[in-house]
């Protein structure tokens, strides 16, 4: 298939796509005390992943994104066990969570909560369950559209 | 002791199979034989005990909490059938040892056979109800193992079938009955009951429970609607015939009527259905024996209307019936036994069974004959002392001749006698027909075989038969002192009573209604080919074999057009079912409760945006069911998710809104890239009716949803615990978005599980892209 020189698109969607990167991870980390969260962090980084597949085309980014979508899945979910069982270790139930201020390098008076870390597990699953999802179909027509090229 | 006795036939069953793949020269049935003897004498023991009135019970928890335990117990009954299923066991083990060849599956006939044996031990030694329950359902299946023997016939396997749906049928109503009982007296031994009998014939379950009882002992002991089993269960072994189907298994029933006589008899319900359906028995398995030219099938027919005798002898329940039953139980035991096994001589040594092709035998097998004999002119009831059935029918006749003080009883009992006659006449005609037919005559046939003696070794069951027929006949009283009395003081629970030597009283009614029998029987018999016809007018083409097979026929087609009527296979109809019953079900149970309670009180006030994107919400969701494109049905669609977004954002739920907005946007993106390939949407032409049923479904869900919404908003049974969130959300959980605060930390959990939903998902949608079988000419 012959692409269109799209060159407007190409070069928005570079500016764009930091600006929702920076949007969702602003989401995911204000998550605690204003709206955001994991959940829509996560969906939100797709977001931007998705527009950047859309105008590079998949065999661009396969070279740019070396790594499988997939494997975000059992990484989240790990990082979400991890810190429910984390608890026990100071005898507390699962799921516990905690939270304190610490005073940071860069940061300075900061809140840190380790439901920020469950949070995280989140963000990675959702990431890696809306990629692989979107992804693989797009992939899969791909393929059709080759078998039946071949055929004809 | 005792309990290691009944043991002993399983235990004997688990060591056969070794036994039989090791030792190959010597005939397995010898190894087996030492069984039933030992147990034989063993039980021979307990005679002078039960003499003196000593029962034994002997104890071993089983299942103590639910008071199932294995109890065994030894009076003047049980020791009798004991006696029974060990002395005719050993003998019919001999017999089958020169009946079967080596040739036959012998491990499986005689695993099988000890099994029904240790069974019926169990049946008639528990004094517990469930126990006795359980080796009831033993007998049967062991039973049905047993008639399917030579399962590649197909006869075998259907006979199998049969007895086993009608056993087990019966088996299960009788739990029943047994559950009832032991319900009502708090106690689930049978000697507690019995001492508790005034708790169940008083309660309002009475009639039922009998009932119940009864359709055991009725399916079991092939009384008149569920004898049918018993001719096809012919089908089996000869040496099975002879054990289950004459000597034991069909006296299950008996034995239980018998072992429960003491908390039903008296009543006149148990009267009128057990002597009824007895006698009903007696009369037409012996009126159908006649007609059979098979001698197994009339045997069969032969033992159906014997045990109908006994039964209708149980239920006059007096106790010259009662001794007349008894005694009938232990002759017939002798002489259908050695019937059967005489029938399996003659199948073994001519290749046949059939009378028609038989004849004139008596030259070539002159001692079976003669054992033919004795068997059948005992089961005819010659009048003649030298026949134990002579002395039984004798004390049925007198026995029939009662009088009752019940009005019900009165009213029925003078027809009782006309009946026995009648019924013997039968059993008269068939007996003799059973000798003469055989033994005397010409050879009218060319048979397979020619016929010959039997070897010695099978002559020697029925000949100890034989010669118990006899020995009975002529001293009764060493049998009626010795088995027979404390038996029926077990029976009725009463002391001994000297009727046993009343024999020979040449002036009493029995007597001429015996030489009634014997000269109407031969009249009959003699000019039968003149009344044959009335066969074709009785039973005519009716037959309660017929009935059980379109009973059977019936079922199987009428599920199968039941199944097929509502297993459309059609998506829409299940969804016709799952709604349709779901509100019906929430309507009704709404309704009834009251539920419905709508009230105005708390309502918040309405805004004029809110209303406006409710409106269009509302179209929007109209206009995609008239869609006739599906991408714009999509896009449609996604006005509704938009709008929902939307009055999240005007119900202050930023977090819901946002999530909302996205997950609506993909959903659509993934919506738009699958419908993209399939084919264009056709309007379909759906008949109005069906459309119709749709409108109102859909309709009635509708209205039933929102009704529910209303109503769970207007009663608010406690205050909301949102409060403690909103309190506790900085305070425990470090954080001031209550809704994320929730989420991770309240209700972690419901998170952790919610986006392993969504790994799975992932995954799922991966494998079915990647790994679809059919993709190369796979499968499918």
């Amino acid at each position: 298939m012959q692409r269109s020189n799209d060159l407007i698109l190409k070069t928005t969607t570079t500016i764009i796509v930091f600006i929702i990167m920076g949007f969702s991870i602003y989401l995911f980390f204000a998550g605690h005390n204003a709206p955001g969260g994991g959940f829509i962090g996560g969906l939100m980084t797709s977001g931007a992943l998705v527009l950047l597949y859309i105008s590079y085309g998949f065999k661009t980014m396969e070279r740019v994104i070396r790594f499988d979508f997939k494997n975000f899945i059992p990484i989240g979910l790990l990082i979400a066990v991890l810190t429910g069982i984390g608890s026990f270790f100071f005898g507390q139930p699962f799921l516990s969570h905690t939270d304190a201020y610490f005073e940071l390098p860069i940061l300075g008076h900061t809140h840190l909560a380790t439901a920020i870390l469950f949070d995280l597990g989140v963000y990675f699953t959702v990431v890696g369950v809306t990629m692989t999802i979107i992804l693989n179909i797009a992939a899969d027509e791909g393929e059709e559209e080759l078998s039946k090229q071949n055929t004809q | 002791m005792l309990h290691a006795a009944v043991l002993l036939p399983f235990l004997a069953a688990f060591f056969i199979p070794f036994i039989y793949r090791g030792v190959k020269q010597v005939h397995l049935g010898w190894f087996v034989l030492a069984v039933p003897i030992l147990l034989f004498g063993y039980f021979l023991t307990f005679i002078k005990n039960v003499l003196q009135g000593v029962h034994t019970l002997k104890t071993f928890e089983w299942i103590p909490s639910l008071g199932v335990n294995v109890t065994l117990y030894i009076d003047g009954l049980g020791l009798f059938f004991a006696l029974l299923i060990t002395g005719i066991g050993s003998l019919v083990v001999l017999y089958s040892i020169y009946y079967l060849n080596k040739a036959e599956k012998l491990g499986h006939f005689y695993v099988y056979l000890l099994l029904f044996m240790g069974a019926m031990l169990g049946v008639v030694l528990s004094d517990n109800l469930f126990v006795l329950y359980t080796f009831w359902e033993l007998t049967s299946i062991s039973s049905f193992l047993l008639i399917g023997y030579w399962y590649q016939r197909e006869k075998s396997t259907a006979g199998a079938l049969k007895s086993m749906v009608i056993t087990v049928f019966g088996g299960l109503a009788m739990l029943g009955g047994f559950l009832l009982m032991s319900d009502l007296t708090g106690t689930t031994s049978i000697r507690g009951i019995i001492e508790n009998a005034d708790l169940i014939v008083e309660s309002p379950l009475f009639s039922f429970i009998l009932i119940l009882v009864l359709l055991g002992a009725f399916t079991k002991s092939a009384q008149f609607p569920f004898h049918t089993w018993l001719p096809d269960a012919m089908e089996a072994p000869t040496p099975v015939s002879a054990f289950l189907h004459s000597a034991t298994m069909v006296k299950a029933g008996i034995y239980l009527v018998a072992r429960l006589s003491l908390v039903f008899a008296g009543t006149d319900l148990f009267f009128l259905i057990v002597s009824g359906f007895g006698l009903l028995t007696l009369c037409w398995g012996s009126y159908m024996a006649v007609r059979k030219t098979d001698l197994k099938a009339i045997l069969a027919y032969s033992t159906i209307s014997q045990l109908g005798m006994i039964m209708a002898m149980l239920g006059f329940g007096t106790k010259a019936a009662i001794l007349a039953a008894v005694f009938h139980i232990l002759n017939h035991a002798t002489f259908k036994g050695s019937l059967f096994m005489v029938a399996g001589i003659v199948d073994h040594e001519t290749g046949t069974r059939d009378i028609r092709r038989l004849g004139g035998l008596f030259t070539f097998m002159p001692i079976t004959a003669t054992l033919a004999f004795f068997g059948a002119f005992s089961m005819a009831g010659f009048p003649l002392p030298i026949f134990n059935g002579f002395l039984s029918k004798e004390m049925f006749f007198e026995a029939s001749l009662f009088k009752h003080s019940s009005p019900i009883v009165e009213s029925v009992a003078p027809f009782f006698p006309y009946l026995a006659v009648g019924g013997s006449i039968f059993t008269f005609i068939y007996s003799v027909m059973l000798f003469f037919r055989t033994f005397t005559g010409k050879q009218r046939d060319t048979l397979e075989k020619q016929p010959h003696e039997a070897p010695i070794g099978m002559l020697i069951s029925p000949m100890i038969l034989v010669a118990l027929v006899v020995i009975i006949a002529i001293v009764p009283d060493v049998f009626g002192k010795s088995l027979l009395a404390p038996m029926v003081d077990s029976i009725t629970g009463k002391a001994v009573d000297p009727h046993i030597k009343f024999w020979h009283g040449i002036n009493n009614t029995a007597l001429y209604m015996s030489l009634a029998v014997l000269v109407f029987g031969t009249i009959l018999y003699l000019t039968r080919t003149k009344w044959e016809k009335v066969y074709d007018i009785l039973p005519g083409k009716m037959s309660a074999a017929k009935v059980f097979d379109a009973f059977m026929n019936g079922l199987e087609t009428g599920s199968k057009k039941v199944t097929n009527r509502y297993m459309t296979g059609s998506l829409r109809h299940y969804l016709v079912y799952i709604l349709t019953f779901s509100v019906v079900l929430l309507a009704v149970s709404m309704s009834v409760t009251g539920g419905f309670n709508l009230s105005t009180d708390d309502l918040a006030p309405i805004a004029v945006p809110e209303v406006m994107i409710a409106v269009v919400m509302a179209v929007a969701a109209f206009g995609t069911i008239f869609m006739n494109n599906r991408i714009a049905a999509i896009l449609v669609l996604g006005i509704v998710g938009y709008g929902l977004s939307l009055l999240f954002v005007f119900f202050r739920a930023p977090d819901l809104a946002l999530t909302q907005l996205i997950v609506e946007t993909v959903t659509v993106a993934l919506f738009l890239l699958c419908f993209y390939h399939l084919p264009d949407l056709n309007k379909e032409k759906t008949p109005s009716r069906t459309k119709v049923v749709n409108w109102v479904i859909s309709i009635s869900v509708g209205v039933i949803v929102t009704l529910i919404g209303i109503a769970s908003h207007s009663t608010k049974m406690f205050e909301p615990i949102s409060e403690y969130f909103i309190k506790n959300s900085y305070k425990l959980g470090g954080g001031d978005n209550i809704v994320n605060v929730i989420l991770v930390d309240f209700r972690g959990l419901d998170t952790l599980l919610e986006i392993l939903v969504l790994g799975l998902a992932a995954i799922g949608i991966f494998t079915m892209i990647k790994l679809r079988p059919n993709k190369k000419g796979g499968n499918e």
